[in-house]
C-alpha cells in the first residue's frame, strides 16, 4: 500500500489477546519447522488475495487464521474434511457451556 | 505488558464469540491432535513472545552509546554484536541504521508488518495501519510531524521500507545533556517509538 | 550465486506487474536507484508463496531511491531517500548518466 492516500496515523495498540498470540505462535512454529509446514509468503498472498471489503472488515489476526488455515489446506497439513467437523465441535462446546 | 493468560495454554480470559476465534482453536487442536505441533511448542512460543519488548532494545542502544567500539560492531553486523550482550535473536538479520545530525532514519513495512520483534515485542497497531504503511514513504515528513517530531531540513530523512528479509532498529542520537547517567538510566530514556524512529530520545533535567 | 551488481552500482526496477505474490513494491518499479549493499542471498518469495520452499536462493539487494525520483511531487529536502530491499531479478544495469 507504498504511497496511497490515508488519513492520518492515529497511534493505537492494544494488549494483544490470548486468541491471537496463540495464532502469531502458530505461525512462528509452522513457518520454522523443518521442512516447512508453510511460508510466511504463504500468509501473505492469502491475505493479498482477500477482497478489499473483506480485508477492512477482518481483523489483523482473523486475517492471519484466515490465511493460515488456507496454506494448511493447500499444503495437505489439514483437509477440508477435518476442519468442518472440528469447527463444528469446537462452536457446539462454547455454546453448550454458555447456557 | 504481560498477561496472566499465558501461564496455561487454555487459560482464556473471555471466551471465544467469533468465527476466527473459533477457527484458531479448531486449528491449533487439530494440529496438536495430528502430532504436528504440540500444546507445549505453542506454549513456549507464547511465552517467548512476552519476554521481547522494547527493553531489549533500549539495552542494545545504550551500550551503543557508551561503548563506541560495540557502537561500531553494531553498525556492521547487528546480530553477533546483540550476541555479546547476551541476547539471541534466533536466525532474523537485523540491520541497526544510526541517526546522526544528518540523517534522520525511519521504518516502515508497507507490504505487510515486517519489525524487529525479537528486540521490540510485537508491533504497535498504528506500524500495522494503512495509514502508517502509506504515507510513511511518500510523505516521512508529515508521517514525523504527527508523531510531534520535526526534523529540520537540512537533515536528510531516509526511510527503510522492509520489504523482504532484513528486519531494522534505528539507533537513535544520544540526547545532549547525558554524560551523567549510568548506561541503566540511559537505557529506561529509550522508547520504542525512537526505536522505529518516528520519534527522537528526550532528555530533560529537572 | 555471484552477485550481478555490487555497492554504487547504478540500477533499474523492472516495470512488470506479473499475478502471484510480489515483493517488489509497486511504487519502485520503473525507478531508478543505487545499490547501497548486497544483501545477502534468499529464497525466492514468489516461489514460496506457492508453497514451493525448496527453489535456489537469490541474491538480495538493498536499493537506495532519491525520494523525487519515486515521488515527483515529492516535498521535502531533495537528499530524501529511501531504501527498499529488491530480489537480484527485480532489477536491471542502469546507465546513471541517463535520467
Amino acid at each position: 500500500m507504498g504511497g496511497l492516500e490515508a488519513g492520518h496515523v492515529k497511534p493505537t495498540e492494544h494488549d494483544y489477546e490470548f486468541w491471537e498470540k496463540n495464532v502469531d505462535a502458530m505461525l512462528v512454529l509452522l513457518t520454522s519447522k523443518s521442512p516447512k509446514l508453510m511460508s510466511v509468503d504463504q500468509l501473505r498472498k492469502g491475505i493479498e488475495s482477500l477482497p478489499p471489503d473483506a480485508y477492512e472488515k477482518m481483523s489483523y489476526y482473523e486475517r492471519w487464521i484466515f490465511s493460515i488455515t488456507q496454506a494448511l489446506q493447500y499444503n495437505g497439513v489439514l483437509t477440508t474434511e477435518e476442519l468442518s467437523r472440528k469447527l463444528e465441535e469446537v462452536q457446539s462446546r462454547y455454546e453448550t457451556e454458555e447456557v | 505488558m504481560k498477561t496472566s493468560s499465558t501461564n496455561e495454554s487454555d487459560t482464556n480470559n473471555t471466551a471465544p464469540t467469533t468465527y476466527y476465534q473459533f477457527l484458531e482453536i479448531s486449528v491449533r487442536e487439530l494440529l496438536i491432535e495430528k502430532g504436528v505441533l504440540s500444546a507445549e511448542d505453542i506454549r513456549n512460543a507464547v511465552k517467548e513472545m512476552d519476554s521481547r519488548g522494547p527493553e531489549l532494545g533500549a539495552q542494545v542502544v545504550a551500550r551503543a552509546w557508551v561503548d563506541p567500539q560495540f557502537k561500531q560492531s553494531l553498525l556492521q553486523d547487528a546480530p553477533s554484536a546483540v550476541k555479546t550482550l547476551g541476547l539471541d535473536i534466533g536466525p532474523v538479520q537485523l540491520l541497526v541504521v544510526e541517526n546522526t545530525p544528518e540523517v534522520h532514519n525511519l521504518i516502515v513495512c508497507t507490504l505487510c508488518s515486517c519489525y524487529p520483534r525479537s528486540l521490540l515485542g510485537l508491533p504497535p497497531d498504528w506500524y500495522k495501519s494503512r495509514e502508517y504503511r502509506s504515507r510513511a514513504v511518500r510523505e516521512p515528513r508529515s508521517v514525523l510531524l504527527e508523531f510531534g517530531t520535526d526534523i529540520s531540513d537540512e537533515v536528510e530523512v531516509r526511510v527503510h521500507d522492509s520489504t523482504a528479509d532484513l528486519r531494522y532498529l534505528v539507533l537513535p542520537q544520544r540526547p545532549a545533556g547525558t554524560g551523567h547517567l549510568t548506561e541503566d538510566e540511559l537505557a529506561a530514556l529509550v522508547k520504542r517509538d525512537s526505536m522505529i524512529g518516528v520519534t527522537e530520545v528526550c532528555f530533560s533535567a529537572i | 550465486m555471484t552477485p550481478l551488481f555490487q555497492t554504487g552500482n547504478a540500477v533499474r526496477v523492472r516495470k512488470g506487474s506479473p499475478p502471484g505474490h510480489i515483493r517488489t513494491p509497486f511504487y519502485v518499479r520503473g525507478c531508478k536507484g543505487v545499490i547501497e549493499r548486497v544483501a545477502g542471498e534468499y529464497r525466492n518469495p514468489e516461489e514460496l508463496a506457492f508453497g514451493r520452499f525448496d527453489t535456489p536462493v537469490v541474491p538480495l539487494y538493498r536499493v537506495r531511491f532519491q525520494q523525487q525520483e519515486v515521488w515527483p511531487d515529492y516535498q521535502g529536502n531533495p537528499q530524501d531517500s529511501l531504501d527498499v530491499e529488491i530480489f537480484e531479478f527485480w532489477l536491471e544495469p542502469a546507465n546513471p548518466e541517463k535520467t
